[in-house]
């Protein structure tokens, strides 16, 4: 049974550390041309459409896809590789990220042709941004008590509800949400639900921003009134969302943006360190990097048995536990280290502006995609206890 | 957990089930298993795993005998296995032959010394050695005027004070006064004490991380069976989400020491890279072993505090096995400092080497 939780020491091939030194490169240049400060993680430039408009003409959103939807039929390693150097240099992925992981997986494998012919290219182009509709105000972990409905109407659905939490929804050109078209049966209450492709920006739907507390504006309320929706936005079965749900949960809960969020107040630290450290600083920053490696290397199994075609559910799962807890005290753990950081450290008011906004960070991290009660309840299932 | 694909795990993993089943080697208070598991791990040849034919081992590939390393840690093996081939390897650096019969390393802390005289004599003490006491015969690296030696020593030309470590396994302090070994010979190029602590750190992780993967074993399979207020408690959340922590402990181990002995198997030099990985392998797996021993012990309750229980073989030595090689500690100081000596800006590229 513990066989199961074997990640075995996937190695990423050489094409992968070509293509590293690639996008390293193209994000010096980005950096140099002011599009983004990678020491500023708190910024307001957080949407940056003709980045990704450029990120898209270098080939690196939908990498996996096929090539006639715009594609490059290239590697889940390869594209696990472009997601950590982006995420490491603090660079603005929110207009492409949801898409380029989740939303555009979905429509591959439940949209209907013209649809993907539509709508993937202008992903794998960085045009258009997609959001997530799944909690509702009485529905977050309990994805199942969703109550938004579809009710059919001729040639598609009326939606009526209120989906929350819902980020980027403000910036978004599209939404798949979960709706109810039935109610749940009683042998199965996940029964009942459908996905649905969503176009924003169009009467019915209103979208009201939701302040966070580092201050930002990032996710939102957005209230549909009689918003129609048409037949061939339906996302595979009709009340079967729930078989559809779980498998896109391996690709969300364990990529590297799941334990390197706040890694930027690591890296300072060590500025602000220098090359001489204390005892204690050496220590606190040795402990921190062989947890971060070990968790890097359990991300690449993962993405590994991604790209063997596996659906590893409880692995991604602890990736994600052990990752979201980890980035979440480390700017707490960098705050204790950093006590001592010599006054004149020509880095120490960056440091400490980033740790202020970290800070602030920290509480979402593991709350958002799946909160750390509900993935040790996935993984107690894997071990057989439920 | 037996379904390996590789023969000498799976002869190593027969001998441990037949010879070394924990509950029975638990129950025998006068050690009397040890003499025969001993005997066959040194037929089928696993002892010498890493020494070659003509030096007079099985010559096993480095990664096999590290898998062989994580079995024996499933089964919390108390014999001197893993210092045996931990001294083959060693010899091996030298092309000195190894003998027969049980061995160990010196130094086993990287704080201690070993020194060479122009006279060809060792001196030197080294402390928290494990099972110096069983050995015949000891694999020590030394250091004189010309550099690093690798020799084997007649253990009874040492004195050795006994002692025992958290897991009730020989921990010994051996010390040297100007005794001439059996053979010297000038170590490779390159090679130094910090190779040495970093590939027994590494096969300590990998001990360590077998211990875990048995502790949740037992643990998942405890918790089903135990009942209260009229409940497995294998159905109380919060039961639950301790296992799924544990079990995140023990893959993590895993991880990061099957990672590192991947980095060792194909590695041509003990580079930054190995370091980093062999460091990180043996902070992370002390960690685990904290933590997810800690959870073991407290799913199981009262029963797995006793003796009689087999729990303690493996979270004691998990414990135990923290300290030799250079604890966390040790590897956290020198991790840190070998990031803060490359600079901020390469800490990534550090990290993503691997
Ligand atoms: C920054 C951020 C961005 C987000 N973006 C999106 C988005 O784009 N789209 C979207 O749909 N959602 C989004 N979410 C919502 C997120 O998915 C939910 O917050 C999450 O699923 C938890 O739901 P909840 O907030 O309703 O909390 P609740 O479900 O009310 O949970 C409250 C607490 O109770 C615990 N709990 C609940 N049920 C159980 C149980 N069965 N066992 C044990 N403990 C339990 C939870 O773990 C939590 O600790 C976002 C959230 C955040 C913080």
């Amino acid at each position: 049974m513990t066989a199961a939780l074997r990640f075995d020491p996937i190695r990423l091939p050489e094409k992968c550390e070509q293509l590293r030194k690639e996008v390293r490169a193209f994000l010096a240049e980005e950096i140099a041309a002011g599009t983004f400060d990678p020491h500023k993680p708190n910024r307001e430039d957080i949407d940056a459409p003709e980045f990704s408009r450029r990120v898209g003409a270098k080939g690196w959103l939908g990498m996996t896809w096929p090539k006639k939807y715009g594609g490059q039929e290239r590697s889940f390693l390869e594209r696990y590789v472009v997601t950590e150097e982006m995420r490491v240099a603090n660079a603005p992925t929110r207009r492409f990220f949801v898409a380029d992981r989740q939303s555009g997986p979905v429509l591959l494998k439940y949209a209907p042709e013209h649809i993907k012919m539509d709508i993937l290219p202008r992903i794998c182009r960085g045009e258009i941004c997609f959001a997530i509709g799944m909690s509702e105000p009485n529905s977050g972990s309990d994805l199942f008590a969703a109550k938004t409905r579809a009710t059919k109407t001729d040639g598609g659905y009326l939606i009526n509800g209120t989906k929350i939490w819902t980020s980027s929804a403000h910036i978004a050109d599209y939404m798949i949400a979960i709706f109810r078209t039935s109610p749940p049966t009683k042998e199965n209450r996940r029964h009942g639900l459908t996905q649905f492709l969503v176009k924003m920006k169009q009467p019915g739907i209103q979208v009201n921003p939701i302040g966070q507390i580092t201050g930002q504006y990032e996710f939102n309320e957005v209230v549909f009134t009689d918003f129609f929706v048409p037949d061939d936005h339906v996302l595979g079965e009709v009340d079967g969302a729930w078989k559809q749900a779980t498998s896109e949960l391996a690709y969300e809960r364990s990529g590297p943006e799941r334990f390197l969020e706040t890694y930027y107040v690591l890296t300072e630290l060590v500025r602000a360190v220098g090359p001489n450290p204390d005892t204690r600083s050496a220590e606190g920053i040795g402990r921190l990097v062989a947890q971060l490696h070990t968790m890097r290397r359990m991300s690449v199994s993962v993405a590994g048995m991604l790209e063997a075609g596996k659906e590893p559910v409880v692995e991604a799962s602890i990736v994600k536990d052990i990752g979201t807890v980890w980035e979440q005290q480390l700017p707490h753990r960098v705050r204790d280290l950093a006590a001592f950081v010599e006054e004149t450290a020509t880095n120490r008011e960056t440091l400490e502006r980033q740790l202020d906004f970290a800070i602030k960070t920290a509480p979402k991290l593991t709350i958002q995609g799946g909160t750390t009660e509900v993935l040790r309840g996935i993984i107690a299932r894997g071990l057989g206890l439920r | 957990m037996a379904e390996s694909d590789n023969i000498i795990v799976e002869t190593a993993e027969k001998i441990f089930a037949d010879l070394a089943d924990p509950q029975t080697i638990n129950n025998d208070r006068k050690d009397s298993w040890q003499a025969p598991l001993w005997q066959a791990l040194s037929e089928s040849g696993l002892t010498l795993s890493w020494v070659p034919d003509d030096l007079g081992g099985s010559g096993a590939s480095l990664a096999d005998g590290f898998a062989l390393l994580n079995a024996a840690g499933r089964f919390a093996v108390a014999v001197p296995l893993a210092e045996t081939m931990l001294a083959g390897w060693l010899l091996t650096q030298a092309k000195i032959t190894s003998p027969e019969g049980e061995m160990t390393v010196l130094p086993a802390s990287p704080r201690d010394r070993i020194t060479l005289d122009a006279n060809g004599a060792l001196s030197g003490r080294a402390r928290g050695v494990p099972f110096a006491k069983a050995a015949k015969h000891f694999a020590v690296l030394a250091h004189g005027k010309d550099g690093a030696s690798i020799a084997l020593v007649d253990a009874a030309k040492a004195r050795i004070e006994a002692g025992l470590n958290v897991g009730y396994d020989h921990s010994d302090t051996v010390t040297l006064d100007k005794v001439q070994p059996v053979a010297i010979k000038p170590a490779p190029k390159g090679f130094d004490q910090t190779n040495l602590m970093l590939m027994g750190g590494v096969a300590r992780s990998l001990q360590i991380a077998g211990a875990l993967e048995s502790m949740l074993d037992i643990s998942v399979r405890y918790s089903n069976e135990r009942v209260a207020f009229e409940k497995k408690i294998s159905k109380f959340q919060a039961v639950q989400h301790n296992l799924a922590r544990l079990a995140g402990e023990s893959a993590a181990a895993l991880a990061a020491a099957t990672s590192a002995a991947d980095a060792i198997a194909n590695a041509k030099s003990f580079d930054d890279e190995v370091y980093l990985e062999a460091a990180s392998a043996k902070i992370r797996c002390a960690e685990a072993a904290e933590k997810g021993g800690a959870i073991a012990h407290q799913v199981h309750g009262a029963i797995g505090f006793t003796m009689e229980h087999i729990l303690h073989r493996y979270s004691l030595r998990a414990l135990a096995w923290r300290d030799d090689f250079g604890s966390e500690s040790h590897w956290a100081v020198e991790l840190g400092k070998l990031v803060a000596s490359r600079g901020a800006d390469e800490l990534w590229p550090l990290v993503a080497s691997r």
